[in-house]
Parts: structure tokens; sequence; C-alpha cells
């Protein structure tokens, strides 16, 4: 199963290495890392998407919590949420395809940010399956180039994660 | 106080009570050697970085404070590598200084300059690269606080250069805060009681006890606890010393060269509780086969070895000596009686035995018996790694904590000797032995030279069968002896001739008959001596779990 970790990080030297190396010498799966600066100064926010059983998931969060500068785990999987992700997609198209994939951007309320004679830019912001479906419709036409963040995701209402 | 960041290290290591400091200098940390020896702190120079690191992790398992390691910049540091991992893998305190060229990182490829913060990331509790000497105070302060409480560790501090130059203001804090630390050490009560009312219908339970008794200073509290619910202690490697040998109730080392009772205890057993230990794979055998009857209790200070190889049915979080304290308030098991009666029926079925010919060739157990009868008991036990550190481990009767320091996790070989230096240093009136391999006591033995030069009088035994002797086992049992890389016997030194050669005493003995005049001498030798054992080459350890199999199918005996 896929779960979303929101990882509160002191914000140290070495400490992406750490938490990097963490999973990778103990063979956990990362599907997505997203890191940032938070409200309180230095301290960081990491959201970290694993794909893992529940008893690799305990591991997880255990072995997180031994490194000294990771202050909080927080598992967002079952909580309700928002989540997104930004993605910049570079698909081929000319004056003659423009127009058509200009439609699929609108319906998915995604954004062209560059345009080229061979070539458009979209910027699309969403949560993972809106993200699949229109990659799923842009790979009709060439995709040159597409760019991830890594999914980031909050809690709903007032709750907070410090 | 105004003063340079070096000697805001040396007024650190006096705050923390540091005596010894192990180390070998370097352009990058010679300023340290010099400040070192104005300050009343022994600094023990070794040979080799790697000998320092093992004889500081010998250090602190022997008295229980942190190791303290210097060494230079680039080799310098890369040569403490296999030195913190065992200590790492075997959770012992130590704090390391590693020396720095002039910039915090390694941005021009300068010389001797590596990144031994990325290189020790994983074989480290905690490290830091010091920015700036306003820090130094706070990071040393930290890093003895991580070394040594919950579960302990060894703490790297990388100093560059300017660091040690620089003019700071040396205040050492008293209290830290450290918010991502906190080691849980008050147990939940609520789990004590799920482990009593487990505990009282328990008919047949043992206590598998590992290093976390002696670390935790539980000893005491796990005979007592053993002894009022009469409930048998078998313990791991690193748990040795933790439980009294030769007590009613211990049953021995369990696992692979475990007894054939421990690991059939443990396999029938309906209630395991397990104390600061870690169902590593040398316990376990195959992990799906492991006490599946059993109600399994697990005891540890670090949240993260409960359920990572076996699941735990009651964990509970904390330090053992509060967790067992706890326990003996409580009610346990009513009669264990009729159990105990079918352990010593295996006990009874397949007993523990070698045979000491008068006139044939020295058996390694017997050698290990004898130098446990010549000490009284009193000596303090290293080992290497392999055949002679399972004997060690059946054979040898260790009655008190702390008296035995041997690479458990990592399995170093290398390990013992620069270790007895090290447990030498920490326990000057003891009768300090290292039980060594022909092979393993080869990789250290530089640091023969160590020993002479500070005179200390630790005592090798090298248990010398001209082979790598358990790769030569395996190679017998489940290659169809086909023997590839084992012999020693081309290209060993006369190890006699060597002890010699650095100005110790070299001692051998051939035959059964030889063996306690030998150790009498080593033991009336001032300073250190090396003792050639020449023993049979065949002998193997029994008995034996072969990899990947169930703990209670043992071969306990050769074909």
């Amino acid at each position: 199963m896929r779960y979303v970790l929101a990882v509160l990080v002191e914000d140290k030297p070495g400490v992406l290495v750490r938490v990097a190396g963490l999973f990778s010498r103990r063979g956990y799966n990362i599907e997505s890392l997203a890191v940032g600066k938070t409200v309180e100064p230095m301290v960081s926010r990491m959201t970290i998407e694993v794909e893992a059983d529940e008893k690799i998931l305990e591991q997880i969060i255990k072995q997180l919590y031994k490194l000294i500068n990771v202050l909080k785990v927080s598992n967002l999987t079952q909580e309700p949420s928002v989540d997104r992700e930004l993605v910049l997609i570079k698909v081929s198209a000319d004056v003659g395809n423009r127009a058509e994939i200009q439609q699929i951007v609108e319906t998915f309320r995604a954004k062209i940010v560059d345009v080229a004679l061979n070539s458009i830019i979209i910027e699309v912001t969403g949560n993972q399956e809106k993200i699949e479906a229109i990659t799923m419709l842009l790979s009709q036409y060439t995709i040159l180039e597409v760019v991830r963040t890594g999914k980031i995701a909050i809690l709903r209402g007032s709750k907070t994660i410090k | 106080m105004k003063m340079s960041g070096i000697q805001i290290v040396v007024e650190a290591l006096k705050k923390e009570l540091v005596d010894t400091v192990f180390c070998y200098p370097g352009g990058t940390s010679d300023n340290v050697v010099n400040q070192l020896t104005e300050a009343d702190i022994r600094f023990v120079m070794y040979c080799h970085e790697q000998g320092a690191a093992h004889a500081a992790d010998g250090y602190a398992r022997a008295t229980g404070k942190p190791g303290i390691v210097f060494s230079t910049s680039g080799p310098g540091s890369t040569s403490l590598v296999t030195g913190i991992a065992t200590a790492y893998m075997d959770s012992v305190p130590m704090v390391i200084f590693t020396g720095h060229g002039m910039s915090a990182n390694s941005v021009n490829d300068a010389y001797k300059d590596v990144d031994v913060f990325s290189i020790t990331l994983p074989i480290t509790k905690h490290s830091t690269v010091v920015e700036s000497v306003s820090d130094l105070p706070r990071t040393i302060r930290e890093a003895f606080h991580l070394a040594t409480t919950g579960r302990c560790g060894p703490v790297l501090i990388d100093l560059p250069i300017h660091v040690q130059m620089d003019i700071g203001i040396f205040r050492y804090p008293k209290n830290i805060y450290m918010r991502g630390y906190n080691p849980v050490y008050n147990c939940h009560p609520g789990q004590v009681n799920k482990v009593a009312k487990v505990l009282a219908q328990a008919n047949k339970p043992v206590i598998y006890a590992g290093g976390g008794i002696i670390y935790s200073g539980a000893h005491e509290e796990l005979r007592q606890f053993a002894e009022k619910f009469s409930i048998p202690v078998t313990t791991t490697l690193m748990g040795l010393s933790g439980f009294p040998t030769g007590h009613p109730l211990a049953l021995g080392m369990l696992g692979m060269h475990g007894t054939y009772w421990a690991n059939m205890a443990v396999n029938e057993a309906d209630v395991i509780i397990a104390a600061g230990a870690r169902f590593d794979d040398r316990v376990t055998g195959r992990k799906s086969d492991f006490a599946k009857d059993a109600t399994i209790i697990h005891v540890d200070i670090d949240p993260a070895e409960i359920g990572k190889n076996v699941r735990a049915d009651i964990p509970i979080v904390g330090d053992i000596k509060q967790v067992l304290t706890q326990l003996l308030k409580k009610p346990g098991p009513e009669n264990t009686e009729p159990w105990l009666a079918k352990i010593n029926e295996w006990r009874r079925c397949a007993p523990m035995r070698y045979c000491q010919d008068a006139d044939g060739e020295i058996c390694p157990q017997f050698v290990i018996e004898q130098i446990y009868e010549q000490t009284e008991g009193k000596a303090l036990i290293t080992t290497e790694v392999g055949q002679h550190q399972m004997w060690t481990a059946q054979y040898y009767k260790f009655n008190k904590p702390r008296s035995f320091a041997s690479s458990g996790g990592l399995g170093t070989m290398g390990y013992g000797f620069p270790a007895s230096i090290g447990v030498q240093l920490g326990c000057p009136d003891d009768v300090v032995f290292c039980i060594a391999g022909d092979g393993s006591f080869q990789m250290n033995i530089r640091e023969l030279a160590t020993a002479v030069k500070y005179c200390l009088p630790v005592k090798v035994a090298i248990i010398n069968n001209q082979h790598l002797g358990l790769v030569r086992q395996w190679q017998e049992m489940f290659f169809h002896s086909r023997y590839s890389s084992v012999v020693l016997q081309k290209g060993s030194p006369d190890f006699v001739k060597l002890a010699e050669a650095y100005g110790a005493l070299g001692l051998r003995a051939q035959k059964p008959s030889e063996v306690i005049p030998v150790l009498q001498k080593a033991l009336s030798t001032p300073g250190p001596v090396v003792i050639d054992f020449r023993v049979k080459t065949g002998e193997n350890v029994f008995p034996m779990v072969p990899p990947n199999c169930p703990i209670n199918e043992m071969v306990t005996t050769a074909k």
C-alpha cells in the first residue's frame, strides 16, 4: 500500500542524506519526496510517499524517529487531508494540434506556461488521479519531458503537525 | 573563558571526566595531542586507527564509560570505520573526534581529505561536522549525552582545522535539550501489568537476555527475578556475563552454537521474555519457525527493535532494570518445576562435551576451561571472531557483568586483541585475557607494540588450529569438504618469535600437559604474553543449527 508521511526535521546539514540513506540502506521504497521550510525557523518538513506493508511502515516510522534530527513523523494516509503535486509537462505541439491540447488543459484546469514553435509546457496541480488522467490524455501527443515536485499534503481543519 | 577550539575540546573532556583517550596523531589532530599532554588526560597511541577504535570500544564495554577516540583526517578517519561499525552494532558508547582540513566541506579534494561524515552516517548514532567554534561546547556535550543514554552508540564529531584554531568562549552547558531525542526509560505500567498477567499463567517460561541486561546494569535484578519465579535464563553472545553461567537456572547461550537445551527450551516455551536482545538471525534460526507457540514479551530501550525481526505480543519500551524492578513486585509463574525437569532431560541427552586425551592433541575447549581455572574465574575476557569465540561462549563460565567483550553484531575479526588493551587500560588491576584465533589475531597483531610500549600485561591465548576454523567447518559441513582459502599453516608467523620481536613474552604449548604450566607462567609474567596453543586442527564447534534451519534442528555431534 502507498502511505504518505509528514516528517518534521531540524534544518541541519546532512539531514536529507540521513533520511534518504535510511530508506536506501533498509530497502524502503520512496515513491516521492518533497522538502521545504515551515513557519518555524530551522524546521523543515518532508512529505514522503512510501510503498510498504503495515509492518514495514511501522519500522520506517520507528527508524526515522531514531534519527536525532527527526522531530516528528505523522502518517497522513488515513487522515482527512489535502494533497497536491505540481507537474510540468512538455508536449510536442504545433499549430495543427495546439488548440486541441488547449482544450484538454482547460478541462483539467491546468495552465499553459510556455509556447514555442514545436512545443508547449503545461503546468498541472492536483492529486495523483488528476495528474495521471491528464498525462494519459496528453500521451496521445508526444510527451517530451515531465518534471514532478512530489506530493505535499496537509491535514484538513485546524489540526496541525508540530 | 576565551580559548582555542582545541582547548575547548580538552576542557570539555575534563568536564566529562574523561581519563583516557585512544588516538593516532596526524596533521589535523596534532593540536589535540599536544593539548592532551598538558591536561591530566592519558592518551594512548595505537599502531593503527582501527586498533584505537577497538580499544576505545573495549574500554567502554569493560568500564561502562564512553570510549574516546581521536584521529586525523582522510585515511586516519577511514581506518576507524570498522571500529565504529563494530561499536554501533553492539551499542557501545563512544565519542570519536576526527580532524579535518581547512574547510568543513570537501570542496577542493584537499590533501588527506575525505567526507567522513557521509561515510560514517549509517554506522553512528549521530554525527556532526562542527562549523563554528561557538558550536563546539554544545556539540561535545550533546555527543556525550547521545553516546551514553538510551540505546548507547558511537557519535562522531568532525573538527575542521579552523574550528580547532579559532578562539571561542568555553561555557559548558549543564543541561541540554534535544527536541528530537527523548529516550524512554520509564516503562508503561499497563504493559507491565499485562506481562504479569501472562507470566502468572505461564508454565514454561524462558528469559532470553541480551546485551541490554549488561548495559542497563540489570544483572542483579535479572538474577532476583529469575530466582524469585524459578525462570530459566538463556543469554545471547552479547548477554554472556549478564547472568552467571554456573547458576542453576542458567541455560547458557542460545542460537546457532547455543546449548541444545537452551534452544529446545526456547522452542517449546509458552512465554519468552526477551530482555535487551534483538532476535538476531544467529539466535532465531529460521524466523518463521521461531517460538511459534510462545507469547513473546519484548523489553527494549530502542522502540525500533520491537517487532523488527520477530513479532512482539507484549512490547515494553523502557530501561530493563526498571522493568525488572517493576516485575519483581508482581505475581509470576507458580510452579516451573516440571518445566525445569524437562529442560534437565534435554540437558542430559545432549550435554556439552569434548574429549581431552592426555596423550593426544590439545583440545581448544580444554584451553578455554583452563584459562577459567587458572585465573579462578576472575579474568576479563575478550575474543576475536571464529571457533575460539564460540568455544569461549560455550565453555567459559562468566560470573560478573562486563567481564566479556566480543564483536557480536558485526563479527569483526581483529577486534579482540586491541579491545583487550582497552579493557586493561580501563581495569588496570584485573587479569585480561584475549582468546584469539591464529587467523583473527593476525588482523591487528601490530598492537603488540602498544601493549609493550604501555607495559599492559594482557595475555593472548591463540587457539592455533592453523586454519580459519569456522570457515573450514562450514566448508566441511556445507561444501562437501571442498576447502578453499582456509589453511593458514603456510605463511603464518612463528607467534613466539613474533612476540619476542615486539618485546613481549612468547610461549607455546603443544601437548595437553603443557597447557597449565604455560598458563601459570603467563600469569606470573608482569608484561604482555602471547601463548601459541597448538590445538587439534579438525575440531568443530557443536552443537550447531545449520543456517536458516529452525533452532530445534541442531546438529549435536560430528558425523
